[in-house]
């Protein structure tokens, strides 16, 4: 029978009510009193020199109150990046400035060079072009290859375009190129991992809004992690102090890592707001998103694997080139680095990695973290070179990677690319999900398809990632900029129902249901008695947010203890109405009891007593019923699975169709399978997207051709198939409390090269050996095509 | 969006006269007119609305056509039982342009007079040799109406009032949609009529909607798939874009009419 409520219960999610029913309430549905609107005129070409902006037109214009451009801006720092990556030489990144609003040169198209507040929207747009811009267009540097061989540099700073020039392990540099030389067979691949653009349904929007009264500063935004925006706002751009700025993001309509940065844009109308002395209101516009917003991946990669004669994989070597676009943004540096090598030994024994990683400026948006952050770049590397190796080798995919899976019993597992696995099972997932797709059928399949003449395929792919991001110590150790630890706190209130304030925050990912489940399940009460409040600094504590699938383990971890504490007071308040000594409190069900009697008290008592101490062990502890945690995690969780994937091929058109997909995941415990099983299917449907329709494109100007959904293409039910989705082979996290490991990025993971070796495979006999992404029919008919001739 | 003037005639004749306005330009349906504006890409003075005029809406049979009123939208073109008993391929044509929310909005006028290269609509008119009727009075054959890629036989200020189109004995249309916008990366219309074949082909030429002489001259001599071998599109003047190369353009038009040749037959 599964339970109807708290841990292991499929509970609706909560929030859906309001969010289905339009009462959500999103920063753009917020209006304050007297507010201004603020439109950015942006740069239309991707490199220039400002020889002159005249504003004096626009600022004349009806309905205008300012115009702002950064020489107005004497005293703002610039957006501060949150991670310094040292090279292989131990010298820190490049690191140049990257302005509110552009400061002598324009960088990317979409790079702000002015700012409009006005009455209207309207009115603002209006008086923007009345600006008149004297820009001298220079040479833009788009492709990566190009950049890094000099010529044009987006920064003085960095000549050559590197930020930097990492390797990682690099004591293992000799041993792997010695392994590779002497190795019985080395498979090489080299690919692309594609740009994408993030693309949450609500686009970015801010309010700034300074009281004079106060000196206090509010500012409303779309966020995954308000207390960040205000620590590095607040601190790094305007120094405003903490207990004078708030930051709220309230109902956020997805962000896919997109909304975790400090945006130039948030910062000027906090700053602006109080300047003009109104409230001042910017909403993004599709198009602006698509200029504006930090990007996903991009990475260029040469793969090579060497092998024994019966393939053991003896080392990997690893040469990328990652995308920083014209600046960095907030995380950027740590994306090609700390979360894309450390994950390059994936699910395998693999002894030697090492891997270069030039970062590379370009006249581009900045990319930055989007779903699974390096780490489906690491999976895709390696799951497309396996796969190439088996049939290089000709030895069975799924037997290559199970002769090589680290094994149940070698868990904790030292990786030789620093991070430690606690736990795991990777033969589990793999045979869960080659039953659940049925593989032993599949060559009845492939000869019904070929009657038809289609061309099938079948593709399998492993991951592991590492989520629960992170313990402070050692990220702190490789650059972050900030601890990753999650805050929580756990008010009883006196009539005995909870609200819980955390630090994570929810913008679809079901936090209220899910953490509401938890706190249910620790105090035997029913989750309608549980509240979660987040999103708002001047409610909740300083908490590091959401992103990296952390926010279960990390904040769930968070309220878990702060539960405990709660508890561990209620037993001292129970004792003392029981008048019994607290070490034979039993708290179950809702029930405090004396161990071995009937005298019990309820909850509601305890809770009560908390708050109306008037019979209370005042001498002993304080009234009330309310405890702050901070949990720092011990290491980062390792969730991992298995994807099998099955396409048909039309080989006259190059259309793919999907047939089947199967995820099997481990991720560890679950508390709510259904909100689990949404995740994976959000991620499968990105993951999906990005290995089939989804590319973010730039010509060789600088200008960005997928600019719109015209020409962006974006999965859709209809390209989707019904997902087979399992996870039964839970191996607990074993440093958490919770026992769980995260799943909101898994399915973005592991799917591109699912899909990728399942096209692969069927054009196999065709000769085609690989196709970078997004497989569009074109690319595919293409490279049939190509491998014929 | 700038500021612009905003006027729904009731008749036809309101209609001519409103266009006659410095700046004046016809809002059909508005599925491209209206993002357009919306990027501050035109700036008409006065916006004619084309909604409220009954007498170019609807669907009627005149001298054995399917007359259908430049006013009646996708979706109800699609409904008609007539179109549906005469003309399928044309019903299933407007059944399948853009959404639902595309169908109830776009009419036929509309996307014949912008004529976007990769439309449906104007490989049914090219297709089926439909003629063009217009506010000046005239009747314009497909052939003459499409002269290039969002250029037409229209003059200024003249409106289409309907569209005649010729019922074949068979016809099909094929769609190969593009990715992201679902317009036709490449559509082929073909249809068979006692006095020969006619093939259109949308969203593949830089020139817009065209007519593919050699696979007409093939499928007149015999109206099957196999009359198409060897026959094949040159890439030469195809469209080259982020969704298809020009020979992957010209490989699919041979491919999309052999598939309605098929589907028609």
């Amino acid at each position: 029978m599964p339970k109807d409520h708290g841990i292991g219960a499929s509970s609706k999610r909560r929030e859906d009510v309001r969010f289905l029913t339009g009462k959500g309430q999103y920063t753009d549905d917020i209006n304050r009193p007297g507010q201004t609107y603020c439109y950015f005129l942006r740069s239309s070409v991707a490199h220039g020199k400002i020889n002159g902006i005249d504003t004096s037109a626009a600022a004349a214009a009806p309905g205008v109150v300012a115009v702002f451009t950064a020489k107005d801006l004497e005293g703002v720092g610039g957006v501060p990046c949150g991670w310094q990556v040292t090279d292989k030489d131990g010298n820190p990144m490049k690191e140049p400035k990257h302005p509110i609003l552009a400061e002598g040169k324009v960088r990317h198209v979409g790079d702000p060079i002015a700012a409009v507040v006005a009455d209207s929207l309207a009115a603002a747009r209006d008086a923007a072009e009345q600006i008149e811009l004297d820009i001298e267009e220079l040479p833009a540097v788009i492709d990566m290859r190009a950049a890094v061989k000099g010529g044009t540099a987006v920064h003085s700073e960095a000549p050559d375009n590197i930020c930097y020039d990492w390797e990682f392990v690099a004591e293992n540099k000799a041993a792997v190129d010695e392994a590779i030389r002497g190795a019985h067979h080395v498979t090489t691949l080299e690919l692309v991992n594609q740009r994408l653009v993030a693309n949450p349904m609500e686009p970015r929007c801010a309010i700034g809004e300074y009281d004079a009264g106060r000196d206090e500063h509010t500012l409303w935004t779309t966020s995954q992690n308000p207390h960040v925006i205000r620590l590095l706002m607040g601190a790094f751009v305007l120094s405003i102090p903490e207990h004078k700025l708030r930051v709220v993001a309230p109902d956020v309509g997805g962000g896919f890592g997109s909304k975790i940065y400090h945006y130039a844009e948030e910062a000027f109308v906090t700053w602006a707001a109080k300047k003009v002395g109104r409230p001042i209101k910017w909403t993004a516009d599709r198009s602006e998103a698509f200029l504006s917003d930090a990007q996903g991946r991009d990475h260029v990669t040469k793969v090579e694997l060497a092998m024994d004669k019966d393939g053991h994989f003896l080392a990997l070597r690893c040469s990328t080139l990652a995308n920083m676009g014209a600046y960095l943004s907030t995380f950027a540096p740590c994306i090609p680095t700390w979360l894309h090598g450390t994950l390059l030994a994936g699910n395998y024994r693999t002894p030697l990695v090492f891997t270069n990683v030039k970062a590379v400026f370009t006249n581009t948006v900045p990319v930055d973290a989007y779903r699974g952050a390096g780490r489906p770049e690491a999976t895709f590397q390696l799951e497309r070179t396996i796969d190439k190796a088996a049939r290089e080798m000709g030895i069975d995919p799924a037997e290559l990677r199970r002769r090589n899976f680290i094994q149940p019993d070698q868990f904790p597992y030292q990786t030789p690319v620093a991070v430690v696995y606690d736990t795991g099972n990777y033969g589990a997932t793999l045979d869960k999900a080659l039953e659940l797709a049925d593989v032993k059928g599949f060559a009845a399949r492939k000869a019904a398809s070929k009657a038809k003449g289609k061309l099938r395929g079948l593709g399998i792919a492993n991951y592991i990632e590492a989520c629960g991001i992170a313990p402070s110590s050692l990220v702190g150790a490789l650059g972050a900029r900030a601890g990753l630890y999650e805050a929580a706190t756990v008010r009883v209130n006196p009539t005995g129902n909870i609200s819980v304030f955390t630090g994570s925050h929810s913008h679809g990912q079901g936090h209220e249901t899910t953490f509401a489940q938890v706190v249910a399940e620790m105090l035997g009460c029913s989750e309608s008695q549980v509240d979660i409040v987040h999103g708002d600094t001047s409610r909740i504590p300083f908490g590091m947010g959401t992103y990296g699938s952390r926010s279960l383990a990390v904040g769930g971890s968070a309220i878990v203890k702060s539960v405990e504490k709660i508890i561990t007071k209620a037993k001292k308040i129970a004792a003392h109405l029981l008048e019994a000594s607290e070490s034979d409190i039993t708290f179950a069900n809702g029930q405090f009891t004396v161990s071995g009697t009937d005298r019990s008290i309820d909850w509601g008592t305890v809770a009560l007593t908390a708050y109306v101490p008037h019979k209370y062990p005042i001498s002993e502890i304080e009234p009330g019923l309310e405890e702050t945690s901070f949990y720092d995690p011990a290491n980062f969780t390792y969730p991992a699975g298995t994807y099998v994937c099955e396409v048909e091929v039309d080989p006259d058109t190059g259309v793919v169709e999907i047939q089947s997909f199967v995820a099997a995941d481990d991720f560890g415990n679950v508390v709510n399978p259904m909100i689990v099983e949404g995740q994976v299917h959000g991620g499968l449907a990105q993951g999906i997207g990005q290995a089939m329709l989804e590319g973010c494109t730039y010509d060789e100007s600088g200008q960005l051709l997928s600019a719109s959904y015209m020409d962006y293409a974006m999965p859709r039910a209809a390209d989707l198939p019904n997902f087979v989705v399992d996870h039964s082979c839970a191996t607990p996290c074993t440093h958490n409390p919770l026992g769980v490991k995260g799943c909101g990025e898994a399915g973005a993971i592991g799917s591109p090269p699912a899909l990728v070796n399942a096209v692969v495979d069927a054009l196999a006999g065709h000769g085609v050996t690989h196709i970078d992404m997004p497989l569009s029919p074109g690319r595919v008919w293409e490279a049939i095509r190509a491998a014929r001739h | 969006m700038y500021a612009f003037d905003y006027t729904r005639p009731a008749s036809l004749a309101e209609a001519i006269e409103a266009m006659r306005g410095d700046e004046a330009k016809a809002l059909a349906g508005g599925q491209t007119l209206i993002p357009t504006l919306k990027q501050r890409l035109a700036s008409p003075a006065t916006l004619v609305d084309l909604t409220g005029i009954t007498e170019i809406r609807g669907i009627c049979l005149k001298d054995g056509a399917v007359s259908v009123g430049a006013g009646t939208r996708h979706a109800e073109v699609a409904a008609s039982a007539d179109v549906r008993r005469l003309i399928p391929a044309l019903s299933h044509l407007a059944g399948h342009i853009g959404d639902p929310q595309v169908r109830n909005r776009g009419t036929l006028g509309g996307s014949l007079a912008n004529n976007d290269p990769s439309a449906c609509y104007p490989a049914a008119v090219l297709g089926l040799g439909a003629t063009v009727h217009t506010s000046a009075g005239r009747a314009i054959a497909a052939d003459d109406y499409f002269q290039g890629m969002f250029t037409t036989a229209l003059d200024e200020g003249e409106l289409i009032t309907s569209v005649d189109f010729p019922v074949p004995e068979k016809a099909a249309y094929m769609k190969f949609v593009q990715p992201a916008s679902r317009f036709a990366l490449t559509g082929v219309f073909v249809a068979k009529f006692a006095g020969g074949v006619r093939v259109a082909v949308t969203g593949a030429s830089e020139g817009g909607v065209f007519r593919w002489a050699e696979a007409e001259a093939a499928l007149g001599r015999s109206f099957a798939v196999g009359a198409l071998d060897g026959v094949e599109a040159s890439p030469d003047g195809m469209i080259g874009d982020l969704h298809g190369t020009p020979e992957y353009r010209a490989h699919l038009v041979g491919v999309m009419t052999r598939r309605a040749v098929e589907a028609a037959a």
